[in-house]
């Protein structure tokens, strides 16, 4: 009999106990998910992460223009391929300028460099400069900057080229 | 009331309603506290002072926080002024919790009855560089964006979890509104609410143990106590002059200098070079040898759990109350200071001058992190059982050596990332 209500006591003991745990699990659930990033508006992101650069021939052969809004690089290489680049280091995400008269990109913070193609010529950064999908139709180039794509090196695949007609 | 004083006996039983009714007058003494503790206190409550007063002009969205800076600086009566306090005791505050924790070190006051005091301070001086983090950034000018860019950054090399704290922190993919908000919720009620919590506690910690430590010579018994006097007067004026010597100084310099305001936040544009706040100077020159997962988080990570571990570690002695120990004490934390200060030279400027193109070369997890990790490790290794065996050094002596080796390798790095780092972070001479 006594037995009986102690060990009762100690189930009840036990269970207030496991949900006060609950009761603490939920409130630290819900002040997590106070933290998460808000989601914009998706639609009015994908509309507004299509930039239109421009036409084909507006760009030289060898050169490499910044779109400030888009927050990228179009690089048109020699053979006439395009790239687009983010502008963020692959180190520790600086904004990296194209340095013209040397020809590449040397980041400010701790002076990595990459080539016009975004290839690492220069550590600490470890990965070449991320992407953003190129699409050419009728000449017009749009770049899509909803979301960086990461690569280690670069690979000729990479590169856009206007289809021969 | 039959009391003949008054509102007096009023005002003295609060002061001294949490201080004991008497001290030992040796802890009176300025050799042995330097005033810094007390110092940090007058400093926190400037602090919050002012901070209240900065929440009613400051603006936390990314579009209006550098314009109202502007507004507080020009319009507001006393705002520049305002400001200029709250950045000077800010920085101050880190400066002066860092000597106090060297003084706390050195006079040994970290063992029985003190050991759990010394984890609260440390909390306390973690919630206080991350008030001056969180703190940085509000401001939204170039040097705010950019230090909180790179150090976010970070996170993404912590193996899998890291680009999600990245976004959580950042309250999105790149600093923006989400940051902000993030920044200053922490900034402005949790870490103040932290320290609230754990200042209380450091000095209940303080009366238990019966007061501070006895400062003694020594040759002097560890039960060495010397005469009590009164509180009041003895401990309550030399606190409040020094109170009042602080907020002169503070309001002096505040009047002198303008606290700094860079240009507005540019997303396209890293200013050349990019440095972090002095703080974390240290921390970014590690960046610029090691793989930044050990740059933020081994190193740091191992450091800090080295400073926990301090009160309970296996002493020998007790050396409590005394400065540096011994006098061989003294000797080996002199040593120390000099292979520190020789190591992380040599260190650095070979890494810059030989390895740069070789082991960097391949900025991989073994080469610039555990390889030099490692090889740091073997070096402290060496250092201690040259003290223990060399030196026949008592472990007092030798983790108070250690200690020191540590610390200062942390200043050079901080010293040559101020002030011989230029242009794209390159080592220079001087300026
Ligand atoms: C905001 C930060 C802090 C404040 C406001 C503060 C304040 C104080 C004050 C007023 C004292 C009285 C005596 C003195 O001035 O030395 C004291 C003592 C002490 N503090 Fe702190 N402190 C802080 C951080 C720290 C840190 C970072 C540590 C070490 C990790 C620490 C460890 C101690 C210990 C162990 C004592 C007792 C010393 C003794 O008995 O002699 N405190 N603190
Ligand atoms: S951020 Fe570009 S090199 Fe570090």
């Amino acid at each position: 009999m006594e037995k009986e209500s102690y060990s009762r006591r100690s189930f009840l003991n036990k269970l207030w106990v496991a949900l006060g745990v609950v009761a603490f699990a939920e409130v630290v659930a819900v002040a997590i998910s106070f933290f998460k990033p808000q989601k914009a508006e998706p639609a009015a992101d994908e509309l507004d992460a299509i930039v239109i650069a421009g036409a084909v021939d507006s760009f030289e052969p060898g050169t490499v223009s910044a779109f400030v809004q888009g927050k990228f690089y179009l690089a048109r290489l020699d053979d006439g391929g395009f790239l687009a680049m983010s502008r963020n280091c692959t180190h520790l995400s600086c904004s990296v300028p194209w340095i013209s008269k040397e020809n590449k990109f040397i980041c400010p913070c701790h002076s990595s460099e990459f080539d016009i193609k975004g290839e690492v010529i220069n550590p600490p950064a470890p990965r070449a400069l991320d992407l953003y999908p190129v699409a050419i139709e009728n000449n017009i180039l749009s770049v899509d900057t909803s979301k960086p794509r990461r690569r280690s090196v670069f690979e000729p695949n990479q590169v856009v080229y206007v289809k021969k007609t | 009331m039959n009391n003949p004083h008054g509102h007096r006996t009023y005002f003295r039983s609060f002061l001294l309603h949490f201080r004991p009714r008497n001290v030992p007058e040796r802890t009176l003494r300025l050799s042995l506290t330097w005033g810094l503790g007390g110092t940090a206190l007058v400093l926190v409550f400037l602090l919050i002072a002012t901070g209240l007063m900065l929440k009613f002009v400051y603006e936390p969205f990314p579009d209006r926080a550098y314009e109202s800076v502007l507004y507080l600086n020009s319009n507001v009566p006393f705002g520049q002024l305002i400001r200029n306090i709250h950045w000077l005791s800010a920085n101050g505050l880190v400066l002066v919790v860092f000597l106090h924790l060297l003084r706390v070190f050195y006079t040994g006051a970290f063992t029985r009855p003190r050991q759990l005091n010394w984890i609260i301070g440390l909390a306390a001086f973690a919630a206080v560089v991350l008030s001056n983090y969180t703190g940085y950034l509000l401001p939204w000018d170039q040097v705010s964006y950019w230090a909180i860019t790179i150090s976010t950054s970070m996170l993404d090399y912590l193996p899998g979890v890291g680009t999600n704290l990245k976004e959580w922190v950042l309250g999105g993919s790149e600093p923006g509104p989400g940051t902000l908000v993030n920044f200053y919720a922490i900034h402005t009620a949790i870490l103040p609410a932290l320290l609230l919590i754990a200042l209380p506690f450091h000095f209940w910690r303080i009366r238990k143990a019966k007061g501070l430590v006895i400062p003694r010579s020594m040759d002097e018994d560890p039960d060495t106590q010397g005469e009590l006097v009164d509180t009041m007067p003895h401990l309550i004026v030399r606190e409040v002059a020094m109170a009042v010597l602080v907020l002169a100084v503070i309001l002096v310099v505040a009047m002198l200098f303008n606290a700094p305001l860079t240009d507005q936040a540019n997303p396209g544009l890293s200013p050349n070079p990019t440095k972090a706040p002095w703080y974390f100077v240290g921390i970014q020159e590690l960046l610029m040898h090691f793989h930044p997962v050990f740059a933020v988080l081994v190193i740091p990570l191992t450091l800090f759990i080295g400073l926990l571990s301090i009160p309970y570690l296996k002493y020998d002695t007790d050396s409590s109350g005394v400065w540096f120990v011994s006098q061989k004490g003294r000797g080996l934390a002199l040593l120390a200071v000099a292979v520190a200060i020789a190591g992380t030279v040599a260190g650095v400027l070979l890494d810059e001058q030989v390895f740069v193109n070789g082991v960097i070369g391949s900025p991989d997890m073994v080469s610039t992190g555990l390889l030099p990790f490692a090889i740091i490790l073997g070096f402290c290794t060496g250092f201690y059982f040259l003290l223990k065996k060399g030196f026949k050094a008592s472990n007092n002596e030798a983790v108070q050596a250690l200690f020191t080796l540590l610390t200062t390798a942390f200043v050079v790095l901080t010293v040559i990332g101020i002030w011989f780092r230029g242009t794209g972070m390159q080592l220079m001479w001087a300026g």
